[in-house]
């Protein structure tokens, strides 16, 4: 059992984590709270199922395929419908709910409110000091590795990471040192998605393609942006394996886990809250007023 | 007669000479003498359960677009009220004309515990926060089934009253009661208080305003009405279910809210009013009936790009004018303000045009 919880915990935190950098970074550039994160991850799942059980495509070009297309469809929302009401911090929330549920429902209509199957990618176990571990599992875990290495790479040694990390630090000042702020909201936006895109993609042969799988893992990573601290990178992968940990921990020991699993990581969530209230490595809120 | 006179007076001049103020009136006339002429059992049942949704999302415009303080988890206290009035009358054999007062009033403590637990914590982080109290609700309901009822709710409850058409004076007298209460109460110096907080916390706290027992007090009676609300369905739909407590219910008000205006209380149940029957009545068409949750969200979001600010602000700045002199508002066609005589479009030179005077 211990084994168990070890492996599941950390899978599934680094899918939390591809998820919960994304909207963290969204938040922290453009001060999005975009609710619609997740429903992206659902349509890369959809976009995947679609090309590799329908298209007859292989997995790699299916998945290429799914993460290119999904990024462009969100850099084609935030143009057409988060841009013209930036200003208004409402309506922007509001359009990212809308979002999600168009999104939902377009995927209702056209594929039925039924469990997809997508098949595994690479078949197989591995033993590994007496646990056996799926080779897909093990895909994800290889996966959301390198691309937090990868995300890292971006943001700590690249020119754009700068100007990136420079608009979340404090935008008018970016603006006047010569940044597209608009541009750098794009990148960002375009990576974020990408990011849970690749999430979708190569969790969705262990979990399952249905139009409500976005919901879920919204609250999750909510919890733990907000436990991680909002707009901290740091605190978002910590976030995700507290989270991770807490839920693996309770589905394996609780009699009534599946049901408790949620309760646990929001119930640890409000209790960093009450003794931090930004979060684990967030900015104190006394300096933004 | 002397009464009568009087209130015919104020009737003209302080309702009638503007037009939102007449479009509420011949709304709420409009609601009460409906069943009167028109008593299809449909119909009312649409209107009934918009008049609940309306008192529920009126409620969150106090929280929300008053105080500042965005409730992505409202759902908490409907499903609170909804759940609590259903278990008394069941378990207890109390009349449902007691449990829904207390309903309300375990609505109220759990927004005073939510409130104290949210206290230090300010914007968007408050909001993901309080999106996760119903979430903990419904597993905990989930996980105690035998308490609860699990996924099926407590059904088999008992109605107010039988028939459509007394059902629908309860839920509508009950909706124009507390709107206006609240309508009320943000008007009053309660009122601005809340705007002050909502607008610089600090600053309201530095000219002597115990900010916490303010918030306290607002998720409390915001959180009573809202579990009011959650009763009163429960009694009519006769079954208090987790759909009450649901993700979809919180972004459904917060959705209310915005597309209405917030910071307005009228400008949500006007959405209400709009979007509740909109829905039912477009998912009682056969092919379009699965996508009326795509039409809905597709609505709200071309609504949003022309009108950033809700339905109601841009309505009301359409028909009104503000005088430059006075503040007051007044009626678009009128050439003077009704109250001090000004030029209501003010006489703009050409020089002070260059300069950005207005």
């Amino acid at each position: 059992m211990l084994q168990d919880i070890l492996v599941t915990g950390l899978v599934n935190g680094g899918v939390y984590a591809l998820l919960a950098i994304g909207f963290s970074l969204i938040f922290g550039v453009a001060r999005i709270v975009n609710i619609a994160h997740t429903a992206f991850y659902m349509l890369a799942a959809y976009c995947f199922y679609t090309l590799l059980t329908r298209g007859g495509l292989g997995f790699t070009l299916a998945g290429v395929i799914a993460v290119v297309s999904v990024v462009a469809l969100s850099l084609l929302c935030y143009r057409l419908v988060i841009e013209p009401v930036r200003e208004h911090e409402a309506a922007v929330l509001i359009a990212t709910i809308a979002l999600g549920l168009i999104f939902q429902e377009l995927m209702l209509y056209s594929y039925g409110g039924h469990f997809l199957g997508v098949p595994s990618t690479i078949d197989g176990v591995v033993r590994l000091a007496g646990v056996s571990i799926p080779y897909q599992r093990l895909l994800i875990l290889v996966v959301a590795g390198v691309m937090l290495a990868a995300t890292w790479l971006f943001l700590y040694h690249t020119r754009t990471g700068l100007a990136i990390r420079a608009t979340a630090n404090d935008l008018e000042v970016a603006n006047l040192m010569g940044m597209n702020v608009h541009r750098v909201a794009m990148i960002t936006v375009g990576f974020s998605v990408g990011l849970a895109a690749i999430a979708g993609v190569v969790a969705t042969p262990v979990t399952s393609v249905h139009p409500h799988m976005w919901l879920d893992p919204l609250v999750t990573m909510l919890a733990i942006v907000v436990l991680g601290g909002l707009g901290s990178l740091k605190g978002s992968v910590i976030g995700a394996l507290v989270i991770a940990y807490v839920e693996a921990i309770t589905v394996f020991t609780l009699p009534e886990g599946a049901h408790l699993k949620g309760v646990a990581a929001l119930g640890i969530m409000v209790a960093v809250l009450l003794a931090r209230p930004e979060g684990l490595f967030g900015v104190a809120f006394e300096e933004e007023r | 007669m002397y009464m009568l006179r009087r209130a015919w007076a104020q009737m003209t001049n302080e309702v009638l000479v503007l037009p939102s103020r007449t479009m509420v009136l011949v709304w709420a006339a409009g609601l009460l003498l409906l069943p009167l002429v028109y008593s299809d059992a449909y119909v009312l049942r649409i209107l009934t359960m918009t008049c609940i949704f309306a008192i529920f999302a009126a409620s969150w415009d106090l929280l929300a677009g008053y105080t500042g303080q965005v409730n992505f988890g409202h759902a908490l206290f409907f499903g609170a009220g909804a759940y609590a009035s259903a278990l008394a009358s069941l378990k207890l054999g109390v009349s449902p004309w007691l449990t829904i007062w207390l309903g309300a009033a375990v609505a109220a403590l759990f927004g005073y515990l939510s409130g104290f637990l949210c206290l230090r914590l300010r914007g968007s982080y408050l909001s993901l926060a309080t999106l996760a109290f119903p979430l903990i609700g419904l597993g905990l309901l989930f996980a105690f089934p035998d308490f609860s009822g699990g996924e099926l709710g407590v059904s088999g409850l008992q109605r107010l009253i039988i028939g459509p058409t007394a059902n629908y004076y309860v839920a509508c007298v009950s909706m124009l009661v507390i709107v206006f209460g609240l309508w009320a109460i943000a008007d009053s110096r309660f009122g601005i208080v809340l705007h002050a907080i909502r607008d610089d916390e600090v600053a309201a706290r530095a000219s002597g305003i115990n900010t916490p027992r303010y918030k306290l007090t607002v998720f409390a009676l915001s959180a009573a009405a809202a579990g009011f609300a959650g009763a009163l369905l429960a009694h009519y739909l006769r079954v208090a279910g987790p759909s009450t407590l649901e993700v979809a219910l919180s972004f459904q008000v917060v959705i209310w809210g915005i597309f209405g205006g917030v910071a307005t209380i009228y400008g949500p149940v006007a959405a209400v009013f709009i979007l509740y029957p909109l829905t039912e009545w477009l998912g009682s068409f056969k092919h379009i009936g699965e996508l009326r949750l795509l039409i809905f969200a597709v609505i709200v979001l071309l609504v949003l790009l022309f009108m950033p600010r809700g339905l109601a602000p841009w309505v009301r700045d359409k028909i009104e004018a503000l005088c430059p002199r006075c503040k007051q508002r007044n009626f678009v066609f009128r050439k003077k303000c009704r109250l001090c005589g000004a030029p209501l479009e003010a006489q703009v030179t050409r020089a002070e045009r260059l300069v950005g005077h207005q």
